[in-house]
């Protein structure tokens, strides 16, 4: 491996956008969460659902904060370090990058900064508002990147004047054919990582308090954990349907790519189902394949046998690299049943009525707060590693898409942002650990309406930190 | 001969005249919002309490990350509409964005992590700080790289890495830190009271000083950049069209003395605002209709009519409710910050 520019850049974009995806995949289900804590709050008045958007709004805005700023780093990527990229395809993406920031970005800074810090000054209703404009401005915001990214994928509605793509039909630039699953499927993916986020950290909750402790100080997390596995438990089905949809575009639209997630060499029907492999791209076979026979045909093709393309079929300097594709995949479809096992075993826990004391699991439910992003990023490696050697697949290659800067300035930028990062997203997660540990405040202490008719008075409590030192509110005894 | 043809010409003749004038809105908006809250972190260090630390970053918090969306409007809007503009200026100006965007990592954090920290406080009150203070910098030297101009070959990039680097870039950098502190100062005359208003008042009184030195000191060197900068000035009658600038600029400094000595509280924010729309005005001046000075105009680096026509159609839409929504969010936190802010307690924190 070479350390060239181009090496660098690849590894500063993996890291930096690696980094950055794991905020967003958080907030835009985070927000549609509180949104839908609120509209409770509003419909039923139950104190509980205020308690608990105060808390999760703590958790929001450390995480928003983090994906702000990391993401800053990605408008700017493109021109500094894909130059080159941005020549080709600017008359096609930047359009598409410019509405983002018009219609979402704009949107939800707008309103965040209501949502966050103007309860007492708007009243209730045109908060609910701002937080429900917070929530659609994350969803539109995915909805024009992931537009971009999946034009990357299987571009379409332009053609090619002047070695640059220039735009022709602007409906199927946008809507291009692996946008509308792939669409539902990262935002799907967005909220399951939510919803076990929470019902994992409210597991925890449950699993460090006795069982004798007062039922108000627990009562937050267990409406959390409850309505968390109930999305989870509807949406994972689907979720599982749409990926194996999204298969079918692959199949259809990047055939080189699918042959690397499946590790098929040769064009073949009745295609086992592989579980393990270790791919060898010298020798081009497989080795230690454990699979399925046929099984592998039927789910991709719907019939077994089904015919799938193999990467012998195009060059090697046309291929993907194998294995990271071949496993990156499988660890995200392993992460997805994991998920299915968590609800169906919720729904048994739910009819023997142990839900909240089952500790082997609430112990389960707590190791998968972070399997969502796990799911997230290993998806997201298996389809940009899966691209690869193509940066605009067909037609423009990654090592073609460079910035003309000095490999020493790309070196230098690369250590500084691993620093940074390392430091900044440290603290960020000590803080919200922190804010977790803190846990929901006790029902009790909600003091009601006259609170909010209070000018210039924030609603909560005055703040002591998180760090335990000051303040008349204690941790909360081990 | 009227037909088709000749229509799409003079569209694009007036497209990237329309767009370079809605970038340049893009990036003055830019310069005064996020300009006043950088000013206020310029100012933090100098507070002199803890409690004059959380009244200035209190009036910023709620604001805060709408004011630094133009910046990325501004990229993106480059990308938009005048893409081979930014191939070429972003690898130029590498360095300097780099470390910009990191100092803007840091300030961005510190309004977060300050409320939750503890111990850790004075960690996020410097990195504020110095986020602040550099990203403020650093976008002073891509303008100054900018005005100097750039070696390119076609539609490549062909310098060095620290081309960017030079006295004029580096002088460049420190107006803009006198700048935005006298944007941050008059902004906390207008938003805060007390004894913090008053120290306000004069620390904006020695940034107005240090701002118009820089400016002058600016202008006298821009001209001798390069032969056609020097030309458009001073060649008649463009003289004669040009002269208001420096002398408006005068009168509205002197106006702003005036307005601080006599106790006005909002009237110093809008004519410091006005200072820098007639500087951003002279610059302007000096340097259209190049886009990468002096190699590239706007019509040299314009995306295709057609895409140019898609990007205006949405932001013909969606341009005045941005205006409107980001209005109403200044609006609900009109008015002075509370002189008590009970323990750090904002609103949701």
């Amino acid at each position: 491996m070479e350390f060239d520019a181009l090496m660098l850049s690849r590894i500063q974009f993996a890291f930096t956008i690696a980094f950055h995806i794991i905020f967003p995949a958080f907030t835009i289900g985070l927000a549609s969460w509180l949104a839908a804590l609120e509209f409770n709050w509003l419909r039923t008045g139950n104190p509980l659902y205020r308690t608990l958007f105060r808390f999760w709004v703590k958790v929001f805005a450390v995480s928003f904060g983090l994906g702000v700023v990391s993401g800053i780093v990605m408008s700017y990527q493109f021109g500094t370090n894909w130059s080159r990229f941005s020549e080709f395809t600017g008359n096609v993406l930047g359009p598409v990058i410019a509405y983002e920031v018009i219609t979402a970005f704009f949107l939800e800074a707008a309103f965040l900064g209501i949502m966050l810090f103007g309860w007492e000054r708007v009243g209730d209703r045109l908060h609910f508002f701002a937080t429900c404009m917070v929530a659609l401005g994350t969803l539109i915001s995915a909805f024009w990147i992931l537009s971009a990214n999946s034009w990357m994928q299987t571009p379409d509605g332009f053609a090619i004047e002047n070695g640059k793509a220039v735009p022709v039909d602007w409906f199927r630039v946008v809507f291009n054919p692996s946008f509308p699953l792939r669409y539902a499927h990262m935002v799907m993916g967005c909220y399951l990582t939510t919803a076990f986020a929470v019902a994992g950290m409210s597991a925890w909750m449950l699993l460090r308090h006795p069982h004798d402790a007062p039922a108000a100080k627990l009562a937050g997390s267990r409406r959390s954990l409850s309505m968390a596995l109930w999305f989870a438990t509807i949406f994972v089905p689907i979720q599982i349907v749409i990926g194996d949809l999204h298969g079918l575009g692959v199949l259809k639209y990047q055939p080189t790519k699918l042959a690397a997630v499946e590790g098929n060499w040769d064009r073949m029907a009745n295609m086992p189902l592989r579980l393990f492999a270790i791919p060898d791209e010298v020798a081009e076979t497989n080795h230690y394949e454990i699979g399925i026979p046929k099984i592998g045909s039927w789910v991709l093709t719907h019939a077994f046998d089904g015919v799938v393309p193999g990467l012998k079929e195009v060059p090697r300097d046309e291929r993907p690299p194998v294995w990271p594709v071949f496993f990156s995949f499988r660890i995200m479809v392993g992460i997805g049943f994991a998920m299915l096992g968590i609800g169906l075993w919720s729904l048994y826990l739910r009819w023997k009525g142990t839900l909240f004391s089952n500790r082997l699991f609430l112990t389960a439910a707590m190791i998968m707060t972070p399997s969502g992003f796990g799911a997230v990023l290993f998806g997201w490696f298996t389809a940009e590693i899966g691209r690869q050697p193509w940066v605009v697949y067909g037609h423009l290659r990654t090592a073609d898409a460079v910035s003309p800067i000095a490999a020493g300035a790309v070196t230098a930028s690369l250590l500084t942002f691993v620093v940074v990062y390392a430091f900044v997203f440290g603290f960020g997660s000590y803080y919200l650990a922190k804010l977790l540990r803190r846990g929901p405040d006790p029902v009790e202490d909600i003091r009601g309406d006259d609170l909010d008719k209070k000018p210039k008075r924030p609603f909560s409590v005055p703040d002591e930190g998180l760090e335990g030192r000051s303040g008349h509110r204690a941790q909360p005894a081990e | 001969m009227f037909g088709f043809g000749m229509d799409h010409e003079g569209l694009a003749f007036w497209l990237p005249l329309i767009w370079s004038g809605l970038i340049a809105v893009a990036v003055a908006m830019y310069v005064i919002v996020d300009g006043f809250d950088l000013g206020v972190g310029i100012l933090f260090k100098a507070a002199r309490s803890e409690n004059w630390r959380d009244r200035m970053m209190f009036s910023v918090a709620p604001i805060w990350d709408g004011n630094e969306t133009w910046l990325i409007l501004g990229g993106g809007g480059l990308f938009a509409v005048f893409h081979i503009a930014y191939a070429v200026l972003m690898p130029a100006l590498y360095v300097p964005i780099i470390l910009m965007l990191i100092a803007l990592i840091f300030r961005g954090v510190a309004f977060e992590f300050r409320f939750k920290a503890d111990r850790s406080k004075f960690l996020w009150d410097n990195a504020f700080f110095f986020g602040s203070l550099l990203a403020t910098f650093f976008q002073g030297m891509v303008l100054g790289a900018f005005v100097q101009g750039f070696s390119t070959d076609g539609r490549q990039f062909t310098g060095g890495t620290f081309d960017f680097l030079t006295p004029f870039s580096v002088l460049t950098g420190l107006s803009l830190i006198f700048g935005y502190g006298l944007l941050g100062a008059t902004w906390c005359v207008m938003k805060t009271t007390g004894e913090l208003e008053i120290w306000a008042r004069r620390m904006a009184v020695r940034f107005l000083v240090a701002t118009v030195v820089a400016m002058a000191a600016v202008s006298v060197w821009v001209p001798f950049l390069g032969r056609q900068i020097e030309t458009r000035w001073f060649s008649w009658p463009n003289i004669a069209f040009l002269a208001p600038i420096p002398l408006v600029t005068a009168y509205v400094a002197y106006r702003l003395l005036r307005d601080l000595e006599e106790g006005r509280h909002v009237r110093p924010f809008f004519l410091t605002v006005g200072l820098f729309l007639l500087g951003y005005l002279g610059l302007g001046v000096s340097l259209f209709p190049y886009i990468v000075p002096p190699s590239l105009t706007i019509w040299d680096t314009a995306n295709t009519v057609n895409s140019q026509l898609f990007a205006l159609v949405g932001f013909a839409i969606v341009l005045p409710m941005t205006f409107a929504y980001t209005a109403y969010a200044y609006y609900v936190f009109r008015g002075k910050v509370a002189d008590e802010i009970s323990g750090g307690g904002y609103g949701y924190h």
